[in-house]
């Protein structure tokens, strides 16, 4: 098979069943943790807890006093990775013409010397994480194969990304095949791994505000 | 002025009225094309001027003559085409005068005069569904194919079809067409495709192997590295507006104008390896994105199966709507039976929870 022919499969029927898998795996995810439920909280809560869930989503994505001085390769590096891939994934102008073939949606794109840097801060910080990771003797006894799983279904798309777009390994219709062909992967994993807290984080977030405001405990 | 020699090629220039000087100049150009020191310039004048009428023999099968087409009307008169003419062009069923069973007598006579040394030449692409889906002079393309190729020192598929099967081969493929590499393994085959391929390569192609009485080097789909190295997408002139994200929306609107990148009008340039933005057509005169449509990709396989020509290149080849409504269905359905599943373990951890009272605790055993 030639890089071309794996090109025309990652966008057609790859893509497809990639997409569909991802749908279905969100679906299901949610509808499960849904529907375990809690039990009813019969206790008068402590204070009014209007906002306290909502508030909490926001506030979460900042690191709580003084842990950034504790932990600043967690945080920064958390920082740097989310917002760099986000710049890469929904900025790159040929990204918008994939969410525009998919939902219809389009909107402006950057220039790709920004989202080269982005891209490439992101690289960075995800291999800062990673050693980060390993050389810690705590966070390396916490980590499970899906961690490892998740950083490396996370890496290549960015990797192959940023090989493709630099020409860095000779064939470019090659490399921007495994480039789709590894985001294909993450979206079929997505749902089923950690990785599922791009979906889930508000909800949770959500639900631990709510629930910290009725003890009395409010953000 | 210094004449050029009396053989061949030379005699062919001086009554065309070419100087050395723009002789000289081609062979430079060639030497560039091949990347050789400008020391090898003499030698290829040298060997050009010197070398012999090679047979070729061109055969047409399931194409549109667009191959012929470029080669013979876009760049006459002109250097390369006087190279052409230096060919013994022995059969070719489009260009030839003779018809019937005296053309195909050029054929067999070529064939045998010139046996091991003739250059077979194909354009188009060779049914295998039914051998009656097209013939010539009532003999199959296959049959033709394979019997004419035999005795040629080399195979030269010309134009997309001959090299990748091209439009005829598109799904679904009526007729079961295959490319010519497909069915030639015994000797080389040079895939120069295109739809049409640009003249100058074909006839870059032919010189090389005047010069050198060999092939310039290949890819790894049999194409000559030096015409299909690099992609539309590097060499074109409108890259710096990809870089800068700046990009026509529509055919007519200002960045169109402007002449900013084709992207998202369907240019397939990033992965379409061909010299169009190098070379260009028409004696250099433009090529497709200059004139302001995208390069729709003609000389890669499956050009046509690649979904719409003014589909990005990052958007999805096929709609995934449906799957993904069904998918969303089957979402809901095994979700609802996981839940169910799930409350049903917990009803049944409830079932057996043992209730244990204080005077239990306090009861001595």
């Amino acid at each position: 098979m030639t890089g071309l022919e794996l090109l025309i499969w990652a966008r057609g029927p790859g893509l497809v069943l990639a997409v569909s898998l991802c749908i279905f795996g969100v679906i299901l995810r949610f509808i499960e943790i849904l529907a375990l439920g809690r039990k009813a909280d019969l206790a008068p809560p402590r204070q009014s807890s209007a906002g306290s869930g909502w508030r909490t989503i926001a506030t979460r994505s900042l690191p709580p006093p003084g842990m950034l001085r504790r932990a600043p390769l967690t945080y920064l590096g958390g920082y740097v990775f989310h917002i760099g891939m986000a710049i890469a994934v929904f900025f790159f102008v040929p990204h918008i013409e994939l969410f525009r073939g998919l939902f219809g949606l389009r909107w402006p794109g950057l220039p790709n010397s920004l989202v080269d840097i982005a891209a490439l801060a992101a690289i960075v910080a995800l291999l800062a994480l990673l050693i980060g990771r390993m050389v810690d003797p705590v966070k390396r006894l916490l980590t499970g194969a899906g961690d490892w799983l998740a950083w490396a279904l996370t890496f290549a798309p960015l990797v192959t990304g940023y090989a493709a777009f630099h020409h860095l390994f000779g064939n470019y219709t090659l490399t921007l095949a495994l480039h789709i062909l590894s985001v294909e992967l993450l979206l079929v994993l997505l749902p089923f791994t950690k990785l599922f807290h791009a979906f889930s984080l508000f909800l949770a977030r959500w639900y631990n505000g709510d629930i910290a405001g009725r003890k009395g405990v409010a953000t | 002025m210094k004449r050029h020699s009396d053989s061949a090629l030379g005699i062919a220039l001086s009554e065309a009225g070419i100087s050395r000087r723009d002789f000289l100049g081609f062979c430079a150009t060639l030497a560039a094309a091949y990347a050789l020191p400008a020391s090898s310039v003499g030698a290829i004048a040298a060997a050009l001027e010197k070398a012999p009428r090679t047979a070729v023999i061109w055969l047409s099968f399931q194409e549109c003559t667009g191959c012929t087409e470029s080669l013979t009307r876009s760049h006459t008169p002109s250097i390369e085409g006087l190279i052409l003419e230096q060919l013994s062009l022995d059969y070719h069923h489009t260009l030839q005068a003779a018809s019937g069973e005296p053309a195909e007598r050029a054929r067999a006579e070529s064939m045998r005069a010139n046996a091991g040394k003739y250059l077979l030449v194909v354009d188009g692409s060779v049914p295998l569904g039914n051998p009656g889906y097209s013939t010539i002079a009532g003999v199959s393309n296959v049959d033709m194919l394979m019997e004419t190729a035999k005795g040629a020192a080399a195979v030269i598929a010309v134009g997309t079809c001959a090299a990748y099967g091209g439009l005829p081969a598109a799904q679904p493929n009526p007729t079961g067409a295959v490319p010519v590499s497909h069915l030639i393994k015994d000797k080389p085959v040079i895939n120069v495709p295109g739809c049409p391929p640009i003249p100058v390569v074909i006839t870059g192609l032919l010189a090389h192997f005047l010069t050198f009485g060999t092939l310039p080097e290949l890819d790894e789909r049999g194409r000559p590295k030096i015409f299909y190295g690099e992609s539309i997408h590097d060499r074109c002139y409108r890259r710096t507006f990809y870089d800068q994200g700046k990009f026509a929306e529509s055919f007519d609107d200002e960045g169109a104008r402007k002449g900013w990148c084709l992207f998202r009008l369907g240019c397939k340039g990033p992965v379409t390896y061909n010299a169009c933005a190098t070379t260009k057509w028409n004696n250099g005169v433009s090529f497709p994105i200059q004139s302001g449509h995208g390069c729709l990709g003609c000389s890669e396989p499956d050009f046509w199966d690649v979904g719409s020509f003014y589909k990005a290149l990052s958007m999805p080849v096929t709609p995934v709507g449906k799957a993904a409504v069904g998918a969303a269905a089957a979402g809901v359905a095994v979700g609802a039976a996981v839940a169910l599943a799930n409350r049903a373990k917990k009803a049944a951890a409830k079932a057996v929870h043992q209730t244990v009272k204080v005077e239990d605790l306090e009861k001595k055993p």
